[in-house]
């Protein structure tokens, strides 16, 4: 079992985002937060990764297994691509950056400065840091933000040799990544808190 | 760690990485002290010895903010806090950061200005020993008041107005240990006392700032 989530309450701020909460996803398997903005997709990400505390019940993951990718790629535009790979591939340990460029199609990249890639290419950087890692368990939100078509198959396919490998990946996303036939989709509307303190808005962001 | 340190010391010196700001700083704040107070060589080399600690501990105000708030826009510290380097590490690999950039710096110029303020040559070795023990402490109190402000914008002057009350101790031992040493006195009280603030905070304060950070990042 690579994720085990057991009636887990999260909340964001004050607000009681999503409770009762059950994941069973076993390592080879990915699945697919669904849900309208607000509903808590990135809230549940964050605290599986972590940063989060739990409200109540039970996660049963371990933390160094886990890789997170936000909203934000943690790019750096002052260095150049392989100097921003190369710093997480020394943080995690692994030894080529050459390979997981390749996958990502940011070889041509490497000795560019990453401030003047555009938004696309920047989260091909900031993706590639997902393969550096080799963390089996991969939490991702809104991973194809500003990705072109060609980028997102790429991706999809990408996470699915992932899978292959006996990783697991969560994945929250608008967009069709190809992978809908064999993954859990999880709606997280069904697991609003019923006070309907957050009827259909985005209060908890606000 | 040694390659967080590595990456920032390379941020830190490439364009926009504000290497050089707090020391041009530095230097232009003690230029124009003579400038205030007049050409009285005397009194001049009397308040040399806090008025580069002053002048230090401003430069060194003026670079805090920058030590985690690039991280947190750009999502590194979120990346950061879920990689393998416990939180801790990455607060003493940024305050080591931080006084590479500036406190050693400041450090090297101090000798240059302190002929400049018309320091006598074992004044300016007693200031130079103070500043050595005390620059690293103000690095790690202020790294821990960029992490308390850190989710705010504009913290600048919020992170100023914590950190500086903080500072006290540091720049009363120093500035004291300075002056006697400059002065001919015995100052070794002084010497272990602000060594002891250096060493006391350093090893506190790493924990705290890493705290700190992860209720910041919630």
């Amino acid at each position: 079992m690579a994720i085990s989530i057991k009636s887990l309450s999260v909340s964001r701020g004050s607000i009681k985002l999503l409770q009762g909460l059950d994941i069973e996803l076993k390592s080879g398997h990915a699945g697919i937060l669904r849900g309208p903005n607000g509903v808590g997709k990135t809230t549940l990400l964050r605290t599986l990764a972590g940063l989060q505390p739990v409200d109540s019940g039970k996660i049963e993951v371990p933390l160094e297994d886990i890789c997170y990718f936000g909203h934000t790629d943690g790019v750096k535009p002052t260095l150049t691509v392989r100097e921003n790979l190369e710093f997480w591939a020394n943080i995690f340990g692994s030894p080529s950056i050459e390979e997981v460029a390749k996958k990502f199609m940011i070889i041509d990249l490497l000795n560019i400065r990453a401030g003047t890639l555009s938004a696309g290419q920047k989260r091909r950087v900031g993706l590639a840091r997902l393969g550096l890692t080799g963390c089996p368990v991969w939490l991702l939100d809104e991973p194809t933000v500003s990705l072109d078509e060609t980028s997102v198959k790429i991706f999809g396919n990408i996470i699915k040799d992932h899978l292959s490998e006996n990783g697991c990946a969560l994945v929250a996303t608008h967009i069709d990544l190809g992978l809908e036939n064999s993954a859990q989709i999880i709606d997280l509307s069904q697991y609003r808190p019923n006070s309907g303190e957050l009827s259909s808005s985005d209060e908890g962001f606000l | 760690m040694i390659t967080l340190i590595l990456r920032d010391l390379r941020i830190a010196v490439r364009a926009g990485g504000g290497f050089g700001l707090s020391l041009a700083f530095f230097f232009i704040i003690v230029i124009f002290f003579p400038f205030s107070i007049g050409p009285n060589l005397d009194l001049l080399s009397k308040v040399a010895p806090g008025t580069l600690w002053m002048g230090a501990l401003l430069a060194c105000l003026l670079s805090l903010e920058r030590i985690f708030a690039l991280d947190f826009e750009d999502g590194t510290l979120d990346l950061l806090a879920t990689s393998p380097i416990p939180l801790e590490g990455v607060v003493i690999a940024k305050a080591f950061v931080h006084w590479l950039t500036t406190g050693l710096p400041l450090i090297l110029l101090t000798p240059f200005l302190g002929v400049l303020l018309g320091l006598q040559t074992s004044g300016i070795i007693f200031l130079i020993t103070s500043l050595i023990f005390g620059t690293p402490a103000l690095s790690i109190i202020g790294t821990f008041g960029a992490a308390l402000t850190v989710g705010i914008k504009r913290g600048g002057l919020l992170l100023s107005i914590l950190v500086l009350p903080l500072y006290i101790p540091t720049l009363i031992f120093g500035a004291e240990a300075a002056r006697r040493g400059s002065e001919g006195f015995e100052m070794q009280t002084s010497i272990l006392l602000l060594l002891g603030v250096t060493l006391l905070s350093w090893a506190i304060l790493p924990f705290a700032a890493a705290s700190v950070l992860r209720i910041n990042l919630r």
